[in-house]
């Protein structure tokens, strides 16, 4: 690092504080960046234990381990953790991290703003757990929480639900305006906006997203505590209501949703394999048209969500016609990431494991997603495993691998010590191979006509439960391994140098800064209007 | 069985070649309209087959042959205008041409004009309710599998989970139009050989329709989470032939008036009781358990409760109306006056109730009383 530091400014260049503190009161983005990924790592372990006991009790068919009322408590806090309480705040970890050191800003623009919108984040899965220990139970309604079984046959823990609900909405509004001011003022002179790196353009407008569907979730859920507290009947039929409304808010919330949750990786993934093909990204104009046409087509594809609600056929064909159209600019991407990778220079590196894998298996879940877009055939895919195959897929080798990825890709930038390679490929081999086994027979069984959500299974679909069941372990106890291999690295690793990566060369401003990266980063902005150098 | 783990080693390609084939794929139908969207999901999987293996093998040949090696410098391109354009054209042109064949699918799937028989099928937790229209004969349908079977006490049969108490008969031949909605929560009404499943709405009336030729006994279940027994909620549709429809619509009329005739005889307590038992077992045990116990805090204990021990008045009305804002659902429909006297005698005289409270037995003209007043 070469900024010069006049001598004036000394007394404001301090490292950390010390003990906790320095976490409590951080407005640093690489340690609240910090903050957000651990606590998505932890969340990571509460909802796959979570997920270890649904696939215990479906071991084999038959009552096995926990009660058909706590196995749905299960179904829906794992689901409500995984998305709320890992691939969005790992995602925005991610954020605070890379996006002032990609851009060449020494922090977030609203560092307090970033504060809060951390802590607040436990408080609200404080508020979510503690439910499990009350009377009634945790929610028990699925993360899509329909009413009215989230509202007049709610366990009465659901308000607290609703409470939770809303603070994750207030972190996540938060955490997007502090993203999109920092992107759009704090770009060092000379980054255009087509100059940026291509995970701070997915990230832009993922913030978008954000702000545009968490106020409709926000009203989604204060809807249900009216009707349940105050006597209102949105969802109410019996009132007048409507519960396909309900349905309706959820959804227009809920299909952006499902984009904020992959937007994000499309930029790690590209960053990834130009490293390791050594070539620079292929079509990046057309990259960033397609993830904005992906998000503006988020906008009026929800309610294939609901092809079996009833809707007029004029509906259901509106909105098979766009969700099909989603096909497109995904192909776009999934073709311009082979692109890049023809006539490279490969290695395969854990990162690039982890991203080919995502490349791939991304394709399958697409595929998948494509064929749940075609309205009459989605009457027998509804509600299925073959739902469940599909989500994961773009969730687990979709989302989750893209944050592995991220997390080997970076770690020697943001500790300075390379983690262990060969414990790295073990755990990307036993990942690939356990994630595979896990959700690709749950295609069959969905086909074959396996409804979601149930803690019990007719005779036929016992074989394939039991794989999946032997998958889910693997897959589980292979986590343990990044977790270590972490560990190790934080603790143990050998010296990274800047650039980190052979291929690194010229492919953002975060590998020319030292690694470990400083505490403060670019306090002088990096000048980019003249030809650049590495440092 | 073991040898299908191999599917796992060639995930795609083993989908038609290994045994098991039901096991692993949709139904290909009962009806023409099952038949169809049968086709039409395997149109689109081999679709989707043929361009997965494009874009995998083409990822795998890339990673093979480009491959670091000693001397080979990396290509320096990152854009050509022409692929981009032409690759997007492709797409659009493949997704016009799964949109054809599923655009004429989707209009000949809802088609809602009136059948020859028309059923009004109702979710509740966690029942259907069938009734047909025109002959005004209703009835409940329940999981008939054993809880022991359930519970890993005894062997599990052929059907487990997939057996109800009473069928769903419909006559071949004819038009079958299902008028669907629900009492509590949202349930959804499938039966996958039939193609249909509609989601079952309180306060919405939602449709399907089906033409069974042969006959047959088709099974479904629940698919819309609808609480802590939404996996204990299956279906059974049986197609029989017009005659046997006709005596099986009889034989429900006959019952209903037997059933009449049984208000007016005198009962003991321990015929109620034994009814009772039954009764309670096949409906109340979901909630407030065989020991009566409850589930707190949503679903309250009868053992002990002061309504069930002292208050017979308002213990009919609670069965008769249901509990507003709660889980409790009217029974009024659902169960007999005998049924209901029983199953309350049941519970006034069981779990300790008959020692603390009055234990009084409750006759089935008291039901009909109940009944005749509210008119």
């Amino acid at each position: 690092m070469s900024a010069v530091i006049e001598s004036h400014h000394d007394d404001h260049h301090h490292g950390p504080a010390k003990g906790f503190s320095r976490w409590l009161y951080t407005t640093n983005h690489k340690d609240i960046g910090s903050l957000y990924l651990w606590f998505s790592f932890i969340m990571l372990f509460v909802g796959g234990a979570m997920a270890m006991v649904i696939r215990a009790e479906l071991f084999e068919p038959g009552s096995q381990i926990v009660s058909p009322e706590f196995y749905n408590q299960m179904v829906t806090n794992h689901g409500l953790i995984m998305v709320f309480g890992v691939i969005m705040p790992a995602f925005v970890g991610l954020a605070n991290w890379m996006i002032p050191m990609q851009i060449g800003a020494p922090d977030m623009a609203l560092p307090r703003l970033n504060n809060l919108s951390f802590w607040i984040l436990p408080a609200a899965f404080g508020v979510l757990l503690s439910t499990f220990l009350m009377e009634g139970g945790a929610p028990n309604f699925g993360w899509t929480f329909y009413a009215p079984l989230s509202t007049e046959y709610a366990p009465p823990t659901v308000t607290f639900f609703i409470f939770s609900v809303h603070i994750m909405g207030a972190s996540s509004i938060m955490g997007s305006i502090n993203i999109i001011t920092t992107i759009l003022n704090m770009r060092a002179p000379g980054m255009t906006l087509m100059k940026m790196p291509l995970f701070v353009w997915s990230w832009l407008i993922t913030a978008y997203l954000l702000i545009a569907v968490m106020p409709v979730l926000a009203g989604a859920v204060t809807m249900m505590l009216m009707d349940i507290h105050f006597g209102t009947s949105f969802f109410n039929a019996a009132g007048g209501g409507d519960p396909v409304l309900f349905q309706h808010v959820f959804w227009f919330f809920g299909h952006p949703e499902v984009y904020i949750m992959i937007l994000p990786a499309f930029g790690i993934i590209s960053h990834i394999i130009e490293t390791f093909s050594r070539k620079p990204i292929f079509g990046y104009s057309s990259m960033v048209y397609a993830i904005a046409s992906i998000a503006l087509l988020s906008f009026v594809v929800w309610a294939h969500h609901m092809f079996t609600v009833g809707m007029p056929i004029a509906g259901e064909l509106f909105f098979m016609y766009s969700t099909m159209l989603i096909a497109i600019p995904t192909g776009v991407k999934v073709f311009n990431w082979l692109s890049t990778m023809f006539r490279g220079s490969l290695t395969f590196e854990t990162p690039m494991l982890f991203a080919i894998a995502f490349v791939a298996l991304f394709t399958i879940g697409g595929l998948s997603g494509l064929m749940l877009a075609i309205a009459p055939a989605d009457f027998q895919y509804h509600d299925t495993y073959f739902v469940v195959a599909h989500f994961h897929y773009v969730l687990v080798p979709g989302a989750l691998f893209s944050i592995v990825a991220a997390v080997y890709y970076w770690l020697p930038k943001w500790t300075g010590y390379m983690y262990d390679e060969v414990l790295g490929k073990t755990h990307f081999w036993l990942s690939f191979i356990s994630v595979n086994l896990t959700f690709f027979p749950m295609h069959f069984v969905g086909l074959a006509g396996m409804p979601r959500r149930i803690p019990d299974y007719a005779m036929q679909f016992a074989d394939y439960n039991m794989i999946v069941s032997v998958g889910a372990f693997l897959f589980g106890l292979s986590q343990l391994l990044f977790l270590f291999n972490v560990l190790k690295c934080v603790y143990y690793g050998k010296s990274a140098t800047a650039e980190v990566w052979e291929g690194a060369k010229g492919k953002g401003l975060e590998w020319t800064v030292d690694s470990p990266a400083p505490y403060h980063t670019f306090e002088t902005s990096p000048d980019l209007t003249k030809p650049q150098t590495n440092s | 069985m073991i040898f299908r783990t191999f599917l796992f080693a060639l995930p795609f390609m083993s989908l038609s070649v290994f045994a098991g084939w039901d096991d692993i794929n949709m139904s290909p139908g009962a009806t023409a309209l099952g038949q169809e969207i049968f086709g039409l999901h395997m149109t689109i999987f081999w679709i989707c087959f043929a361009i997965g293996v494009a874009v995998l093998g083409a990822m795998a040949f890339i990673l093979f042959r480009y491959r670091k090696k000693e001397g080979v410098e990396a290509a320096k391109f990152d854009d050509s205008t022409f692929l981009e354009f032409t690759w997007t054209i492709l797409f659009a042109l493949i997704l016009i041409g799964m949109s054809i064949p599923a655009t004429i699918t989707m209009i000949r799937a809802y088609d809602d004009t009136e059948g020859d028989i028309n059923i009004l099928i109702t979710g509740h937790q966690w029942k259907w309710q069938y009734e047909y229209i025109e002959d005004e004969v209703s009835f409940f349908s329940n999981l008939s599998t054993s809880l022991d079977e359930r519970n890993n006490l005894a062997p599990k049969g052929e059907n487990y989970l997939l057996e109800v108490d009473e069928h769903l008969v419909i006559p071949t031949g004819a038009r079958i139009r299902f008028l669907i909605t629900a009492n509590d929560v949202i349930h959804s009404w499938w039966v996958p050989d039939f193609a249909i499943k509609q989601d079952a709405i309180p306060g919405f009336v939602n449709t399907g329709w089906t033409q069974v030729n042969e006959p047959g006994i088709f099974r479904g279940q629940c698919t819309e989470l609808c609480g802590q027994y939404h996996g204990y909620m299956p279906i059974v549709v049986e197609a029989v032939s017009p005659e046997e429809y006709k005596e099986f619509i009889i034989q429900k009329k006959e019952a209903k008036l037997q059933q009449a005739a049984l208000t007016e005889k005198l009962w003991t307590a321990e015929e109620l009781m034994a009814m009772g038992e039954g009764v309670y077992q096949k409906n109340c045990v979901a909630c407030h358990q065989v020991n009566g116990e409850g589930l707190a805090p949503v679903f309250p204990a009868l053992a002990g409760s002061d309504i069930v021990m002292n208050d017979k008045a308002r213990q009919i009305e609670i069965l008769m109306e249901g509990v507003q804002g709660a889980a409790m659902q009217s029974y009024a429909e659902q169960l007999t006056e005998v049924e209901i006297a029983a199953v309350i005698t049941y519970t006034k005289r069981s779990w300790g109730n008959d020692v603390n409270g009055n234990g009084e037995i409750v006759a089935p003209k008291e039901i009909l009383d109940y009944k005749t007043n509210k008119l």
